[in-house]
């Protein structure tokens, strides 16, 4: 079984040591965690976590069920195969001359990405996007010389009206029907 | 009611219906355990090392039905009961863990005797508390008991901080629990158990595999009303061992490493596996990709998590066992398996469990006899090694849990404490600790605290000498070469004297029983060194990697005298 990206959100309460409960399931697996992004949720005291890991669907599986088992985690569901809006932000800072200038400048604005900062030898970037976007951007500047990266995790949302549990709940059920 | 957190603690515990605790003292616990002593309705059982007392609580939670609790110092107390702790949580026991911590204030400054206990435990508990006021004291304490006993049972462990002991808040105990992120299934989906009971009557060569789930569930009853209404031979797992009475006709023993031949060859030969309350562990399945190959499963589980985990599962039900197995039986249709039933009895006649005629005494044969003197009655527990496996195999289990035992940790210095726990929760019964010399070296200091506590337990040590069960692996897999295996033991009857208690010692077969009664005749605390066999094997074996249709049976050395039983 081949190893693919997965994207896993969960509802945890806010409480001390839940993000270490959390990697603690990964870790001792042996996942590497490729990203994870929290913050607090439309829920009082629940926060959200955007996970992203690589794994066989298996090994995934068995993970989220051992999460789906921590005390302080309410919810948690496996989105890769929904629809979803992804974003991750990046601040990137590269090198600029008053030659370079206005080519950064051409290159931030076909991907609608804004100039945070401006010093004399830097530009500051901070850019919004799918990962594609992110990495294509990050590539095309590396010509004029990138100071430093700085990227948070990703952050996922299935599109439509549902959250991410009913689009999984109801995707469970039409499956055992179709069984 | 306005109270310090040390009488919250006690209250709390009350509330939960505890009358016992096992525990040692220390520096952050001094003002706890001065408020348990105005507590009389709470029992203190002092160990001699913490790592007895989370062995004796999980020993008493098995054998109750109630959570064990057990309670450490910080720093190397709460450190020593970290592998109790593991072995609570790979055998699902309900166990709730009190620790000390330094003051609030010096947590994280590497104060003296602080250790981060609730990362160390975080991976081996099922959840975990660091109290940071004594105003939440009360509610950690509701809902560790709430955790710790429902669903997949488990350890929890609770740290408190020396000066939260001795802050004052206002007491009231919750009715309930708000764990919005745990909600245990325990009913079946009514459409997998009417799946499950569909591939029951179509099969031809059913199995039920019988785990730990089953005392859990306490569904013995259930157990057996499903098996004789469908006609399904039962097969257990080592921690399912007395899930089934032995001597009914459609139980075939314990499978698995060291199970019995006709019960691996059952499995493998099965078209249909109905798993209940077990976790298909590596020493029950043996090589994965061959398996019962030819079977359909069923899996029972309340774990989720446990469900296509090493096994694939052709029908899952997630639920507790009692009741999944009560609406099975409600669905299920009567039926015949005159023909399996027939193979499977011809292979218990060609692989039987049987002891061989020898001149020096067999530890198979002391649990035969154990098994002849006690009726079959008593409470075995054992440490972990050939002993156990010997305890398992050849003392013959009709009552419903009577073997108590480390399996998934398989921890050896598990047996004396343990025993301690489950005589301290059942002191009207009968209670042998079988162990190895190896394994019982481990904890043998508990021997003291038996004698304190005045506890009536009866010790069998099968004493070889060896690290028996690495030994077998030496000689089946490294040539016989016997590397940190070979132990001079001190002599066990002078330990017991020692520690205030009797003992003999018995070398020739014929001294075994007389030596059985007398530690039964005697009251007290009474152990039996029995100086066994030096080379004897476990056997049938599963070698490593093979699968259990693979096992190797004993070779023929001499003249077999006795059987197990009779062979219907």
């Amino acid at each position: 079984m081949v190893a693919t990206q997965h994207t896993l959100v969960a509802l945890v309460q806010d409480k001390p040591g839940v993000l270490n409960r959390v990697a603690s399931i990964f870790r001792r697996r042996g996942f590497n965690i490729d990203s994870i992004a929290v913050g607090h949720s439309e829920l009082p005291n629940i926060s959200r976590m955007t996970i992203v890991v690589n794994g066989t669907s298996t090994m995934v599986e068995q993970a989220r069920k051992q999460l789906a088992k921590a005390i302080n985690v309410v919810k948690v569901v496996d989105i890769t195969e929904e629809n979803i809006t992804a974003r991750e932000l990046a601040l990137v800072k590269v090198k600029a001359t008053s030659d370079t200038r206005s080519d950064i400048l051409e290159i931030a604005d076909i991907f609608r990405a804004n100039i945070v900062d401006v010093s004399m030898e830097s530009l500051t970037i901070e850019t919004t996007g799918d990962e594609d976007k992110v990495e294509s951007m990050i590539k095309l500047l590396q010509g004029f010389g990138v100071m430093e990266i700085a990227r948070a995790g990703k952050i996922a949302m299935v599109r439509g009206p549902l959250g991410p549990m009913p689009v999984a709940k109801a995707r469970n059920e039409f499956r055992k029907k179709a069984d | 009611m306005k109270l310090n957190g040390a009488q919250i603690v006690c209250e709390s515990l009350l509330q939960e219906g505890v009358n016992v605790i096992f525990g040692f003292p220390g520096g952050k616990v001094i003002g706890l355990y001065d408020t348990i002593a105005k507590y009389p309705a709470l029992q203190f059982v002092l160990v001699r090392h913490e790592q007895g007392a989370a062995h004796a609580a999980d020993g008493y939670a098995r054998a109750t039905d109630k959570v064990g609790v057990c309670m450490a110092t910080s720093g190397p107390g709460a450190t020593n009961l970290v592998t109790g702790i593991a072995n609570a949580y790979m055998d699902s026991v309900p166990m709730v863990a009190f620790t000390g911590q330094v003051p609030r204030a010096d947590i994280g400054k590497d104060a003296f005797q602080e250790i981060d206990i609730t990362g160390i435990t975080l991976p081996i508990t099922k959840h975990n508390y660091l109290v940071r006021e004594a105003s939440s004291l009360a509610e950690t304490i509701k809902e560790a008991f709430y955790i710790a006993k429902t669903g997949r049972p488990g350890p929890v462990l609770i740290d408190i901080p020396q000066d939260v002991f001795v802050e004052q808040t206002e007491f009231h105990y919750p009715a309930r629990v708000n764990l919005p992120g745990y909600k245990p299934t325990t009913e079946g989906h009514p459409s997998q158990i009417k799946k499950a009971a569909k591939l029951i009557s179509e099969a031809e060569r059913p199995v039920v595999v019988a785990g730990r789930g089953i005392h859990i569930a306490k569904a013995h009853e259930e157990l057996k009303n499903l098996a004789e209404a469908a006609q399904l031979p039962v097969v257990t797992t080592l921690l399912g061992v007395s899930a089934f009475p032995q001597s009914h006709v459609l139980s075939y023993g314990m499978g698995g490493m060291h199970g019995m031949g006709y019960a691996n060859k059952a499995v493998d030969a099965a078209d249909l596996v109905i798993a209940i309350g077990m976790r298909f562990d590596d020493r029950f399945t043996g090589k994965v990709s061959s398996f019962a190959p030819h079977a359909k499963v069923i899996h029972i589980d309340i774990d989720p998590a446990e469900i296509g985990k090493n096994i694939r599962v052709d029908v899952p039900i997630v639920g507790d066992v009692k009741k999944v197995l009560k609406a099975l039986q409600k669905v299920l249709e009567p039926k015949q398996h005159v023909a399996w039933l027939n193979q499977l009895d011809e292979w218990r006649h060609t692989y039987p469990c049987e002891v061989r005629e020898c001149a020096s005494v067999l530890p198979q044969y002391v649990m035969c006899e154990l098994c002849n003197v006690t009726k079959g009655d008593a409470l075995i527990v054992t440490g972990v090694g050939q002993h156990q496996m010997w305890a398992a195999q050849h003392y013959i289990y009709n009552k419903a849990d009577t073997f108590i035992s480390s399996g998934g940790l398989g921890t050896m210095g598990f047996g004396l404490p343990a025993a301690m726990g489950v005589k301290v929760g059942r002191p009207d019964e009968t209670v042998w600790c079988i162990d190895g010399d190896g394994s019982f070296q481990m904890t043998l200091h508990e021997l003291a605290t038996i004698v304190q506590e005045k506890l009536n337990l009866k010790i069998a040590i099968m004493n070889n000498g060896y690290l028996g069960m690495v030994r077998q692996w030496q000689d089946l897999f490294f040539g016989k070469r016997y590397v940190a295996t070979p132990l001079t033991g001190p002599d066990f009857v002078k330990i017991a004297e020692a520690y205030g208690m009797n003992g003999i010692r018995v070398t020739r077969p014929e001294d075994v029983r007389p030596a059985i009664e007398r530690a039964m005749a005697h009251d007290g605390p009474f152990l039996v060194d029995f100086i066994v066999e030096p080379e004897e094997n476990v056997y049938p074996m599963v070698p490593p990697g093979a699968s259990i249709a693979e096992f190797l049976v004993a070779p023929k050395k001499e003249a077999l005298t006795w059987s197990r039983r009779s062979t219907p």
